[in-house]
This record gives structure tokens, C-alpha cells and sequence, in this order.
């Protein structure tokens, strides 16, 4: 199914959004679609440390979040906030990276995303992509997004050693720890593809100067992310030719489900505050 | 208050008392958090703070700790302003604000990274610092992540006792 053949009334009374916001909403959404799937580890974390840790990590990204969707809002100039936007868009008009939304905490280790050991990688692998998106759009010219990067990347750069220390710990742990962390990279390795796909958005953004094309954080994604796989004693899993569309609006069938639990209480009491 | 004080002395004297709602023994000003004092023309201040963290809950909560301590002390208050560049960095933590995390048993932190990019540094790579309660130089570090954003997890191996330490940012 591709993005124009979505029938929501939402869809098809709103123009589609222009390529600068959709840009920023690319790392709003996956900024905040992160956040959540992080706070659902709140008080079920395997030990009392990671339960926090995870809790923080979770609220930088919410903050992170917060600032883009706004500036999302203003750049598009049709009155939107960030609760608006946050609350009030539909999946498809969502663009976060598919892997942000892919289910963890799982009740079974079978399945996808059951296993610990698929939060650890997957902290890893958006940590160091959201680090180098950060280094980039602190030279945006959007003085707003440069400087909300500028905020970001310090606290990215803890998100990145945090995650790192998990992924050799346990890549580099036990003959079990070693296996179950093998396979999770092997399970969120396709979705890295997405990470670094050009299109016309990023095209747009990287010609005037919003931000940098995200093919072009590929490089120093990869001299972050080797040594620590190699530290952790785990091989970097092959190329597919898979490529996920979440930054398209079109997304797995997990996204319905976080959004529905996300924005329950505000479509259910429009404006309600505490 | 000195007789002749401006606006903007007195409103800074007065933010000089105000606490950090997560850390009550330093006040925002020794945070580095209150950046500028503005005097309007219509005779309010405005205040200018730079938040610590993109995701600090306390950040509306000192907004209105701002407010509440100017309008007690009589001060018209115009408004207060966020500004976030340049990004909050420790070290705008004045000397008052490191000698009272100290106090409350919370190592001050270290010179922030500079700008230029550093390689992942691995946990086991990371100085220990030393016990704020024995002063054991032989510590570990728990977790980069404690019980706010600003501060990690740290335990003594000769004491035993845990501590925390004010992140270098």
C-alpha cells in the first residue's frame, strides 16, 4: 500500500505537508515514537538502574521531541502545536523511522521484540543516528533547529555511551547473552536501511540548508557503531534490500496500536489538562 | 536592599534565593539556569532562563518558582523567556552552586565535553571519581542515569555506600 491510497478523511482534507516539515517531523516523530516505546519499560525494567535509565532516556527524547514538533508547527504555519501534532495525526501522517515503533517488551522472548536484549540494540543503533543527525542540524539554518540540535547532542552523546556499555556487556557476556544479542541485531539490522535512504524531502532539506541529507550520516553512523559491535565481540549482520517506509508515512502495524494508547486521553477529552 | 538598587539588582538578588526544585540546596542563578535580567519600560523584568535538559519536568516549574519569587518580593514581572542557544552547559555552575552540591553529598561535575567529537567511551573506561562521603578514590560508576536527568549513579568499593554525581554537559 503506498501513502496516496490511504482513505482517512484527515488525509484527504489536508494538502500533504511540505518537504521542510515533513523533514523536522521525520526527527520529531521518531524522537517521540522512541520515547514511548522506552516509558513502557517504566517500572518493568530488568533491574532498578536500567528501569531509570531508561525512564531518562525516554524523557530527553520527550523533550527533544517536544521542541521539534513545535517547530514543526511554525514552520508549516497552520496553527498547529505540538500537542496538536503529537495527538491529532493519524498514523500515516506520522514519519518516524519504522524501527522506533516496532514493539518491545513483548511478553514472550520468542517474539519480535521479547527479548531485552532487542531494547539494547535498538538503543544503540537510533542513539548513534540521532547523534550525527544532531551534529548536523546544529549547522542548520534554522537558528530554532540548530539550536535545539546543539541541546540535543550532548545528551545524545550520553544516549549513545549508555546503550554502547549495554550492547558490550551482553555481546560480550555470556554464550546466552552473546546469542540472544546476535539475534537481535540480526532482527533490527533490515530497519537501518531507512535510516540513510534519500529522497526528495531529504533532498529539499539538504539543498536549502534545513539540514543534512540523512544518506550523508551513514559514514560516521557506521565508525560509531563497528567498534562497539567489535567490542562486543558481534558481527555486523549483511545488507538486505529491504528498505522500511515509516519516514513515508507508511508504517508497520504496530505504529496504530502505540498511537492509540498514546492519544487516547486527549481525543477522548479534547484540551484536557492536568 | 541598598537604597538606589535598580529593578533588575533587586530581581537579581532575589533569584540569588531561589532554589532548584530538584536540587533545593542551589539556587538557579548558581545553576547557570537565570541567564539575563530585563528591565521593561513599563517598569517589569523580564526573565531569561536557559533550561538544563530538552526534557527537564522542573523546567515549568521554575518558570513559576520565578514568578512567585518576584511578585512576593514586589517586583512587576513582565515575563519569563526561555532561550536555548547557546545550550546550558555545567559549567556555568558557579562556585557557590559546586561547593553546595558538594555539601548535599553530590560530586560537582567535571569540564563538559568540548564541542569537538569524541569516540564512544566505554563504561569501563570512565575515571572513578572520588567518594564524596569517604573520599575512597576507589569508585565505579552504576549508571550515566540517576534519579533527574542531571545527575548519574556512582557507588564507593570502600565504603560501599552509593552517591551520585552532577553530569559534566
Amino acid at each position: 500500500m503506498s501513502a496516496g491510497s490511504e482513505s482517512g478523511v484527515a488525509a484527504s482534507q489536508r494538502p500533504p505537508v511540505a518537504p521542510a516539515v515533513h523533514y523536522v517531523l521525520r526527527y520529531a516523530d521518531t524522537c517521540l515514537v522512541h520515547a514511548q516505546r522506552l516509558g513502557e519499560w517504566c517500572g518493568h525494567a530488568p533491574v532498578l538502574e536500567e528501569d531509570i535509565a531508561l525512564a531518562n532516556l525516554a524523557l530527553d527524547l520527550l523533550g527533544q521531541a517536544r521542541s521539534l514538533l513545535t517547530r514543526a508547527g511554525e514552520i508549516e504555519g497552520h496553527g498547529r502545536d505540538e500537542n496538536r501534532l503529537a495527538y491529532w495525526r493519524d498514523e500515516h501522517e506520522f514519519f518516524n523511522l519504522t524501527l522506533a515503533e516496532l514493539p518491545l517488551r513483548r511478553p514472550s522472548g520468542q517474539a519480535a521484540g521479547g527479548d531485552f536484549a532487542d531494547t539494547v540494540v535498538r538503543n544503540l543503533l537510533l542513539s548513534c543516528w540521532l547523534h550525527e543527525a544532531w551534529r548536523g542540524l546544529q549547522s542548520s539554518c534554522d537558528d530554532d533547529l540548530a539550536a535545539i540540535a546543539a541541546k540535543a547532542v550532548k545528551e545524545s552523546r550520553y544516549h549513545r555511551e549508555h546503550a554502547a556499555g549495554w550492547v558490550v556487556r551482553l555481546g560480550d557476556g555470556s554464550d546466552e547473552s552473546h546469542r540472544r544479542m546476535a539475534a537481535a541485531l540480526d532482527r533490527a539490522w533490515p530497519y537501518t536501511a531507512e535510516m540513510f535512504a534519500r529522497d526528495t524531502v531529504e533532498a529539499v532539506a539538504e539543498a536549502g540548508g534545513l539540514g543534512p541529507a540523512r544518506d550523508t550520516l551513514r559514514t560516521a553512523w557506521l565508525a560509531a557503531v563497528r567498534p562497539v559491535l567489535a567490542e562486543a565481540t558481534l558481527a555486523m549482520p549483511e545488507e538486505t534490500p529491504f528498505v522500511s517506509t515509516g519516514s513515508a508515512g507508511v508504517h508497520s502495524e504496530h505504529l496504530g496500536y502505540l498511537l492509540a494508547e498514546m492519544q487516547v486521553l486527549q481525543r477522548r477529552h479534547p484540551g484536557g489538562r492536568w | 536592599m541598598i537604597a538606589g538598587a535598580t529593578v533588575v539588582d533587586r530581581a537579581w538578588a532575589v533569584l540569588r534565593t531561589v532554589p532548584d526544585p530538584e536540587l533545593p540546596t542551589v539556587s538557579l542563578c548558581d545553576l547557570g539556569i537565570v541567564r539575563d535580567v530585563l528591565s521593561h519600560a513599563d517598569g517589569g523584568v523580564e526573565v531569561v532562563i536557559t533550561p538544563t535538559y530538552s526534557g527537564c519536568p522542573a523546567t515549568s516549574v521554575i518558570e513559576g518558582s520565578v514568578h512567585d519569587a518576584l511578585q512576593a518580593a514586589g517586583i512587576a514581572i513582565a515575563r519569563v523567556t526561555t532561550r536555548r542557544a547557546p545550550a546550558w552547559s555545567s559549567d556555568w555552575i558557579s562556585e557557590t552552586g559546586r561547593r553546595a552540591l558538594h555539601e548535599a553529598g553530590i560530586v560537582p561535575p567535571g569540564p563538559a565535553a568540548t564541542a569537538a567529537e569524541q569516540p564512544i567511551r566505554l563504561h569501563r573506561r570512565i575515571d572513578a571519581l572520588a567518594c564524596p562521603l569517604c573520599g575512597s578514590p576507589r569508585t565505579e560508576r552504576l549508571s550515566a542515569f540517576g534519579a533527574t536527568p542531571c545527575k548519574a549513579l556512582h557507588r564507593c568499593l570502600a565504603c560501599r555506600e552509593p552517591f551520585e554525581a552532577f553530569k559534566a554537559i
